[in-house]
């Protein structure tokens, strides 16, 4: 049975929306917020946001965390800033310019509505940070200071040095530490989400793994929000976490929720290559590099192979024997190119054979034009301790040899499908930040990620939920020993056991790695009708194998990182191939979903706007079944599609 | 407020800052006192004679032994709640990291030699000084000499002319000057007065302090020693 | 490369823990200390035992999640980084290294290498925090800061919380934590309004939980990943007494 997709998106004008649909939905009053509760999983920007400011309202809030504290969130990780469209620097930026520059570097795959209300309570976001005492960076005269980024061409990301992700998570975990000290919000550290429960086709609550204990826990309430990320890391490798995980998305996404765009992932194209089998995590090097830096290749392939075999260096290549080939290829933007124009680029020029390290997967990024020009001292003011960090991690000195990178997973755009309200398609289930799929579309802009996480958190659910709540201010507290918290459970305690009693050969990692290979390989950066079919059907071989020849060692009661691990894997092993086949459903490029088949003269991206230009929502219909998809039409009533053009 | 300075660490630190402040300017007056002896020993004298059993030296003298006891019971107040702070499981192994002062690390090991130093001390000196003065005796025997109880000076000359009385004196004043490295500018900080850029200051201030009073008192012990002949203590007995 | 890991193995907070020796071999220079770590427990694994439990998130030095005492440091002999970002090539080839929990009787042992740190937690909800509502909040311009004392504020809010200060002070004592978060609210004028609540809230939370007294000895700072200087317990031990002196 297809859904019935309603996005409920407000009519009127596109400034007016947001304020209409408050003035339309309903409220609960505070005497029966007392009697309603709420779960929140994930305690990231937009779970930490959002439960600080339900409870501060007066609902009854529990929290959930993989972590031993909110705080470590992955949230915290993001370097370089937050995007409002203050115009403090009086550049004629405005809300209109946040919201098109968004919704165009999403290549036209996002909600009008949605992205318009993100960009207007995107000043909000900074007021609310400063006032929880969140350190930004400040101009001599006292006032805030900003910095460009890319795919803007103004002056609008706020931060507080390299660690904006940090402060403002921290902002955000010091409100809810209020109100965990007020006794509004009860905090599970070390508690995973296994699974939703639904009832009369409603959430009702979670069935939750203590990961010290190994206890099944149930919790009930009258609506639960998912806040737990993305999934990046079903490539093993990537730039998340090594806790970040698709799971708790993925158990809605079973328990009926519709999955959106799963195949949007956006690789970032500066970050450390993999240096060999063993590898466990990449290294992002901000984006900011590249303002200074410039990246390129050797011209020659003997160039290549002596750079390989260490008997020439970097810098013995002259300057007319290297190839800036984003320069080359994009003379107006250069070296700034949004992100999947980069990531592609250093693709194309590997596969070519240009390669400069023994695995043939990295580009130079080079700043010794920058220091000619500005100095080292300059060049060490800006980016002092990421040059020292990439010296630590390289042992290669990036102010006399150039930096070596290449792309690596960064985010994913998709996500549980959403309305206008943050509900999904199961009434009283929510989902936010970069659990849910509304805003970035296909592509998301630097700086962007923080903004959605905290305008979703903050700004936008605790006034939508009230709508929904609204209806439940008789219903008395949530039963956690009906039939449907059974199952749930038993459910739990089943694949559990099932996975204890493999008995095979091969560790998670083992499996899970090569399961990242066939991702990489035939649903990265680049992918074709022949390569996702290979990957749906290696995948499914895959997933065969691990039921067979999985070992797992240890026991459910007590600490056991190998289960919490094995779990996590057995779902990404169905998220791949639903990934996989959402991208062979998608046959146009856009954005970070690039189809080789469908690209430019040029080799750029090529979107079919009409026969593309809408949300694919898949619906499980079971572990060796194929989804059914039903499409979300993108309407643009306000904004013009174009191709992306970073040319000229 | 009345009873944060028992129950919360930062007020028994307080208490151990302003305490110690008290002793360092005590010794830093002793020190001095102690110097005149390097130019007149009747000066010396005159000044044992001013701090005999009056009731200013005797309420003096309590208070400084106040001001020892609590800094001393505090001490170890505050080392039993760090012990316990710690933990049963200890590190296997440890280190000592970089910037760290040995003296640090080590303040009740040094205190406690300090004490003994100080029992010592009271044994050789205000024994035969004010308790002989309090309990009403107009003498005391000293190494076969009978010393009156104003004459400190004889007193310090017959006691410093053993070489190892001399020797666990400098012991003592070594001990002190460790515990004062760090004790003097550690109270600068627990009162809050310290920033990154006072740092160097108040620590070479400490290391100062502790300098000057491990030689103003050194300086004595070791000249008596030297010029303690016995006929000097004939005539000064006389 | 070559390492024989000397590490403490505990089943849970209630059982006895014990060192056992592990040899891990042909590890790359270029492998990072927890690679090192997952390699050992795959290797575990493979032959049947249980992997050595630690905690780990982000691995690029923010999250503030490892937490390992190397050879007698906290984060290992490196300065200012944490555990994650420390590489095999800082270790001399064939050595032996020993690797141990925080021990704090403040942070009881969950298992193996993973302590409890929830006291962290217990602290910043007793006061860390400027208690402003969702929405209810004036401009962001509107209140000047002076850049000196917003870089100050940030100084102490690089803080990740990985509990290394208590870990490595021989007192257990949490103050350049308590302190980090304290100073860096003084800083802000926003966070002066209720500074003398929080300060006064904090500390007496940290002495419930049992955390050690200071003694300035510096260890913290020396083993603080962000470098946090103890110039902030300075400045927490000035906002504590003042406020006491108030009341």
């Amino acid at each position: 049975m297809a859904y019935k997709l309603d996005a409920k998106t407000p009519a009127g004008p596109l400034a007016e929306k947001w304020s209409n649909h408050k003035a339309a939905i309903k409220v609960v009053s505070p005497a029966n917020k007392r009697k309603l509760d709420i779960i929140v999983v994930g305690t990231g920007l937009g779970g930490a946001s959002a439960a600080a400011s339900l409870g501060e309202l007066g609902y009854n809030v529990k929290i959930f965390c993989i972590s031993d504290s909110p705080r470590r969130a992955h949230s915290i990780a993001a370097q370089g800033g937050i995007n409002a469209a203050k115009n403090y620097q009086n550049d004629n930026d405005s809300i209109y310019r946040l919201f098109y520059d968004t919704i165009k570097g999403g290549d036209y795959r996002a909600r009008e509505a949605n992205v318009y209300r993100l960009a207007e309570v995107s000043n909000l976001i900074i007021d609310q940070c400063v006032a929880q005492g969140v350190p930004f960076a400040r101009e001599y005269g006292g006032l805030l200071a900003n910095r460009s980024f890319g795919g803007a061409q103004v002056s609008r990301t706020f931060y507080a040095r390299g660690q904006t992700g940090q402060q403002l998570l921290l902002g955000a975990y010091s409100v809810l530490n209020k109100e965990i000290a007020a006794g509004s919000v009860k905090s599970y550290p070390r508690h995973e989400m296994l699974d939703i429960v639904i009832e009369n086709g409603e959430a009702c609550g979670i069935i939750a793994r203590n990961l010290v204990t190994g206890e099944i826990e149930r919790h009930g309430a009258h609506a639960v929000v998912i806040a737990t990320g993305g999934y990046g890391n079903v490539f093993f490798l990537s730039t998340n976490a090594m806790a970040s995980n698709g799971s708790a998305a993925f158990q809605c996404y079973r328990k009926g929720a519709g999955f959106a765009n799963p195949c949007f992932t956006q690789i970032h194209p500066t970050c450390i290559p993999v240096h060999g089998t063993q590898q466990s995590k990449l290294t992002l090097m901000s984006e900011s590099l590249r303002n200074d830096g410039r990246i390129w290749v050797p011209k020659k392939m003997e160039d290549v192979e002596a750079i390989r075999k260490g008997a020439k260096l970097p810098s013995d290549i002259a300057e007319e024997d290297r190839d800036y080939y984003l320069e080359r290829r994009y003379p107006a933007f250069g070296n700034l190119v949004p992100r999947d124009v980069a990531s592609r680029a250093a693709k194309e020029r590997c596969d070519a054979g240009f390669g400069v390290n023994e695995t043939g997967l990295a580009v130079f990024l080079d700043f010794k034009t920058a220091i000619e020009r500005l100095g080292k001292e300059t060049i060490k003011q800006r980016y002092g301790n990421l040059f020292d960090m990439y010296e630590e991690i390289t042992d290669v000195n990036p102010y006399e040899q150039p930096m070596q990178i290449f792309p690596a997973v960064h985010y994913t755009m998709g996500g549980i499908w959403v309305d206008y309200n943050l509900m999904t398609t199961i009434p009283g289930l929510y989902a936010i930040g970069e659990a849910n799929f509304s805003d970035h579309g296909a592509n998301r802009l630097g700086a962007s990620a923080l903004m959605q996480g905290l305008a979703d958190g903050y700004f936008v659910l605790p006034y939508t939920i009230g709508d929904y709540l609204a209806k439940k201010i008789q219903a008395p507290k949530i039963d956690t020993t009906t039939k449907a918290f059974d199952e749930a459970e038993a459910g739990v305690r089943a694949r559990i056991e099932r996975l204890f009693a493999i008995k095979g050969n091969q560790s998670v990692d083992d499996i899970h790695k090569r399961l990242g290979l066939i991702m990489w390989d035939n649903v990265g950066m680049a992918r074709t009708k022949e390569s996702l079919e290979k990957a749906i059907v290696e995948i499914q071989a895959l997933r065969k194998e691990f039921y067979k020849d999985l070992k797992l060692v240890g026991d459910n009661n007590s600490f056991n990182v190998e289960l919490e691990k094995a779990l996590r894997l057995e779902d990404f092993l169905e998220l791949g191939e639903l990934m996989a086949r959402d991208a062979l459903n998608r046959e146009e490029s856009c954005g970070g979903h690039f189809r080789s088949e469908h690209q430019t003269e040029d080799g750029e991206a090529l979107r079919h706007d009409d026969k593309f230009a809408y949300a694919a929502v898949w619906e499980y219909k079971g572990i060796d079944e194929v989804p059914e998809m039903t499409i979300e039409p993108l309407e643009y009533e306000f904004v013009h599609r174009a191709q992306r053009n970073y040319k000229d | 407020m009345s009873c944060f300075l028992t129950n919360s660490s930062l007020g028994k630190k307080l208490v151990m800052s302003i305490s110690g402040c008290f002793l360092v300017l005590f010794i830093l007056f002793h020190m001095a006192m102690n110097l005149t002896m390097l130019f007149s020993w009747e000066a010396y004298n005159a000044i044992c004679e001013f701090l005999g059993a009056n009731w200013y030296a005797l309420a003096g003298t309590v208070i400084l032994a106040a001001g020892v006891a609590v800094h001393f019971i505090y001490a170890f107040i505050l080392t039993i709640d760090n012990y316990r702070a710690r933990g049963k499981q200890r590190y296997a192994v440890t280190v000592q990291e970089k910037g760290v002062s040995w003296a640090s690390k080590n303040m009740l090991v040094l205190g406690v030699i300090v004490i003994l130093g100080l029992c010592l001390h009271l044994v050789h000196f205000w024994s035969k000084m004010q308790l002989v003065e309090i309990m009403g005796m107009h003498n005391s025997l000293v190494a076969d000499y009978n010393v009156a109880p104003t004459n400190g000076a004889a007193l310090m000359m017959i006691t410093f002319s053993n070489p190892i009385n001399v020797v666990l004196y400098l012991v003592w004043f070594a001990a002190l000057w460790f515990h004062l490295t760090h004790g003097v500018w550690s109270m600068f900080q627990t009162v809050g007065f310290a920033n990154d850029t006072w740092y160097p200051r108040l620590k070479c201030l400490a290391n100062i302090v502790a300098t000057l009073i491990f030689l103003g008192f050194a300086v004595v012990a070791v000249y008596c020693y030297f010029v303690s002949t016995p006929q000097l203590i004939e005539s000064m007995l006389a | 490369m070559n390492f024989t890991l000397k590490i403490w193995r505990q089943r849970d907070a209630k059982s006895q823990g014990a060192f056992e020796t592990y040899k891990v071999t042909d590890i790359s220079a270029d492998t990072s200390f927890l690679e090192m770590m997952d390699i050992l427990n795959n290797n575990l694994i493979h032959e049947g035992k249980e992997p050595v439990a630690f905690d780990h998130d982000c691995r690029e030095g923010i999250c503030g999640m490892c937490s390992m005492h190397i050879n007698g440091h906290a984060h290992g002999p490196s300065q200012a980084v944490t555990t994650c970002q420390m590489y095999m090539r800082k270790f001399k080839d064939g050595s032996t290294i020993t690797i141990e929990p925080w021990r704090s009787a403040a942070f009881p042992v969950i298992r193996d290498l993973v302590v409890d740190r929830g006291a962290y937690d217990k602290i910043l909800q007793a006061g860390g925090f400027i208690s402003v509502r969702t929405n209810s909040v004036p401009d962001g311009n509107a209140i000047p800061i002076p850049k000196k004392d917003a870089d100050e504020s940030m100084d102490a809010a690089a803080c990740v919380g990985c509990g290394a200060c208590a870990a490595t002070c021989k007192n257990g004592s949490a103050m350049l934590f308590v302190a980090a978060r304290v100073s860096s609210l003084a800083k802000l004028p926003q966070g002066k309004v209720e500074g003398a609540r929080r300060a006064k809230a904090m500390v007496a939370k940290m002495d419930e939980l049992g955390f050690g007294n200071c003694t300035n000895t510096g260890a913290c700072q020396a083993q603080c990943p962000k470098s946090i200087s103890i110039a902030h317990i300075a400045r927490l031990n000035r906002e504590f007494l003042a406020a006491k002196l108030q009341d």
